[in-house]
């Protein structure tokens, strides 16, 4: 039987006009708001409650940090305000915050560190900039070498030694942050694969290290490391008490960065693997070309979610002494000549502000980079 | 097996003990520096300024043991450190000396392998009520509401003092000590209870500063000085007769700004405290110098406690036990001769 014969036809020969979409499915605000936030009488008093809440939280803080702030004047006019923020003391100790007690004659080093780092971040992340992998090149193999040699000093570079003690504020949580998160995503990969390497002593080594770092709380690493290593080490082997903790975080992150790595891994389909090795293709191409960038790109909130933490985390650096920005506001506080009611809560406003630009800078940029790489597993 | 094992155990410990307990002065002059180790931030005492240069009264006794080994107080890398992390630090070597608000007491001085040196500022937790009340004392402070740090001792001072002059008290705790002056600031409590030195400090912070008044009496004795480590006679003299210098000198009416006439001076106190006779200098193993340095570069006793926490620096402090003995206080330094 041919198709022509069939009678009568099943497909209509002429397309039909296209309809509206059935209510509801792209419905006005009123009807939006009828349906989520007034669909019983119980939610619409919990609505109304919690728009109350709201509006109020937003009033205390709108006329905390603005509207009954101080915004110009001194330690006077901030004594004499007990309601509002006190602006010109974040203005006083802004360059303590950022530097800490980096020699104010070599802050233009820090300033070009940053500004070297911010151009080759945004070129490595900005998803049409051309020559990517150049940037790449430039920002994990150059910079780490530039960023040393400018912020520490090479004497006969005519750039005078800074002592790490002197170096602070946010100069040290963007150190921190940065070389964790360099090194833990390549080294959680590194660890990720090993734990499922077929090789026995590779894997029971990657597994020590990835249990042993998860089972230790952080803070119990960095006192380790700069109060009790001097115990043990002879002061030439020592290494600098800022690098310690460089280390510590590095390792750190890399071991929690393995374990989002490795759920990645287990999520690719065995199938994938198997017809990659019957094609003959080797293990570090396969891994390459075809595993990772679909295991990396299904962990993409995992990996960003510790990247946050991570960055959070860096705080922790302030009990071995480490003058962290957190630990910079906390010391600009208690000057004397500042004090004032709304000191602490000012310089806890303004910590929680740069943090969270940070991190919710880091958010979004990983929510876009999900939405270019989503290949079909969107739902 | 287990002999390697010994070995290597006793290796590591010799190591440590050999690290820990070397001269620390030939460490302190190899490096050209002293590492010091300070509170992370308490106003008066130890804190950065705008530009991160580190100013206070335990910071100026720092500079003072620089000025003393290394003829200049500003050669000091300061590590700040937490109550929690301070002796490990100093027991490790990471600091050469410990110049926290860390209470001298028994158990410190003999089962940490630390040794206080002295005493640079006697504290004591004292009160701080409000002027319109009227209270001269602590003794009419019965039935008072007091605000205080939770979890420390004091509270248990406040129960032993009150218990003993059979008065009544309530206390409205909180855990910390912002909170706490919060509380007192917004007329939660009559009394704010706290060690003097961080009640001048704290008044400061509040909305009301000039209403509040601190009382005379202290219920605790709280001597904050500088530590050093044990095994180590030559450092702890060091650190003892720089701050016992820097008190002689205001004995002697020896300042920063006087220190070289002081020099030509006939009075052979004088004459011994600044080098021009005697050997103290050669004898602690410095230069004949030294002591000229310390008051010179960073002042007598009088002048950092002026200076830092005294009448000209916002919190203006009382000397009370602070006083040169012949003035009603407890600083006194033994004869230089």
């Amino acid at each position: 039987m041919s198709g022509q014969s069939l009678h009568p036809p099943l497909v209509s020969a002429p397309l039909l006009p296209p309809m509206a979409p059935p209510s509801g499915i792209r419905p006005s605000p009123a009807t939006w708001i009828r349906k989520n936030l007034f669909s019983t009488p119980f939610s619409g008093v919990l609505t109304i409650c919690f728009a109350i809440l709201a509006a109020w939280l937003l009033h205390q803080l709108v006329s905390f940090a603005v509207l009954d702030a101080v915004w110009a004047g001194g330690q006077e006019e901030c004594r004499a305000n007990p309601d509002g923020a006190c602006w010109p003391f974040i203005v006083e100790k802004f360059d303590y915050l950022r530097y800490g007690a980096y020699p104010v004659s070599e802050r233009w080093r820090v300033d070009l560190t940053m500004a070297i780092g911010a151009v080759l971040i945004v070129w490595l992340l900005w998803k049409r900039a051309p020559r990517r992998n150049v940037a790449a090149l430039l920002f994990f193999v150059a910079y780490p070498a530039v960023a040393f040699v400018l912020l520490r000093g090479v004497a006969s570079l005519d750039l005078p030694v800074i002592d790490t003690v002197l170096w602070g504020g946010l100069l040290i949580t963007l150190l921190m942050s940065i070389v964790g998160i360099v090194f833990s995503l390549p080294l959680g990969v590194l660890l990720a694969l090993g734990r499922r390497s077929e090789l026995p002593l590779v894997k029971a080594v990657c597994v020590t290290f990835i249990e042993v770092v998860r089972g230790v709380p952080f803070i119990t690493v960095l006192f380790m490391a700069n109060f009790m290593m001097p115990l043990f080490v002879p002061d030439y082997l020592t290494p600098d008490r800022l690098l310690r903790p460089l280390i510590a975080i590095a390792l750190f992150s890399s071991a929690y960065m393995a374990e989002v790595v490795r759920a990645g891994l287990q999520a690719i389909p065995k199938g994938q693997y198997e017809a990659a090795k019957a094609l003959g293709v080797s293990y570090f191409t396969m891994m390459r070309l075809i595993v990772l960038p679909q295991a990396l790109t299904i962990v993409i909130p995992g990996i960003v979610s510790t990247f946050i933490g991570l960055f959070k985390d860096t705080t922790l650096v302030a009990i071995v002494g480490i003058a962290d920005f957190l630990r910079a506001v906390e010391t600009a506080r208690v000057d004397p000549n500042w004090a004032g009611p709304t000191i602490s809560s000012t310089g806890y406003l303004f910590a929680g502000l740069v943090y969270w630009i940070f991190c919710f800078g880091m958010s979004r940029y990983s929510q876009s980079m999900e939405r270019a790489l989503a290949r079909g597993h969107k739902s | 097996m287990q002999a390697i094992l010994k070995g290597l155990v006793g290796a590591a410990v010799g190591l440590a003990v050999s690290n820990a307990s070397a001269a620390t002065i030939e460490n302190v002059r190899k490096n050209g520096v002293l590492t010091c180790g300070t509170n992370s931030a308490t106003a008066g005492f130890s804190l950065p300024d705008n530009e991160g240069k580190w100013t206070g009264f335990v910071v100026d006794y720092c500079r003072a043991v620089a000025a003393a080994v290394l003829g200049d107080a500003q050669k000091v890398r300061f590590i700040p450190l937490t109550p929690k992390d301070r002796f490990t630090a100093l027991q490790s070597g990471e600091i050469d000396i410990l110049a926290h608000n860390a209470t001298w007491t028994s158990s410190r001085d003999t089962s940490l392998g630390i040794l206080f040196a002295g005493t640079y500022f006697y504290d004591g937790q004292g009160f701080m009520v409000r002027k319109a009340e009227n209270i001269g004392s602590a003794k009419d402070l019965d039935g008072a509401s007091i605000c205080v740090t939770q979890g420390t001792t004091t509270e248990l001072n406040l129960a032993d003092y009150f218990r003993s002059h059979s008065m009544t008290f309530s206390t409205v705790g909180f855990a910390d000590e912002e909170a706490v002056v919060k509380a007192y600031d917004e007329g939660r409590c009559d009394v704010l209870s706290a060690d003097t030195s961080t009640l001048n400090a704290s008044r400061q912070r509040m909305a009301k500063a000039d209403d509040s008044v601190v009382l005379p009496e202290l219920i605790s004795k709280e001597p904050l000085g500088p530590a050093v480590r044990q095994g180590d006679d030559h450092w702890l003299n060091v650190a003892k007769w720089t701050l016992l210098v820097m008190v002689a000198a205001e004995e002697l009416g020896v300042t920063s700004k006087n220190v070289d006439e002081m020099k030509a001076s006939d009075n052979p106190n004088i004459r011994r405290l600044l080098g021009a006779e005697g050997s103290l200098g050669k004898d602690l193993g410095l230069g004949d110098s030294w002591s000229v340095d310390v008051i010179k570069q960073v002042g007598n006793y009088g002048e950092v406690f002026d200076r830092n926490i005294g009448k000209a620096s916002p919190l203006k402090m009382e000397r009370g036990l602070n006083a040169l003995w012949s003035e009603g206080g407890l600083q006194y330094a033994p004869p230089i001769r």
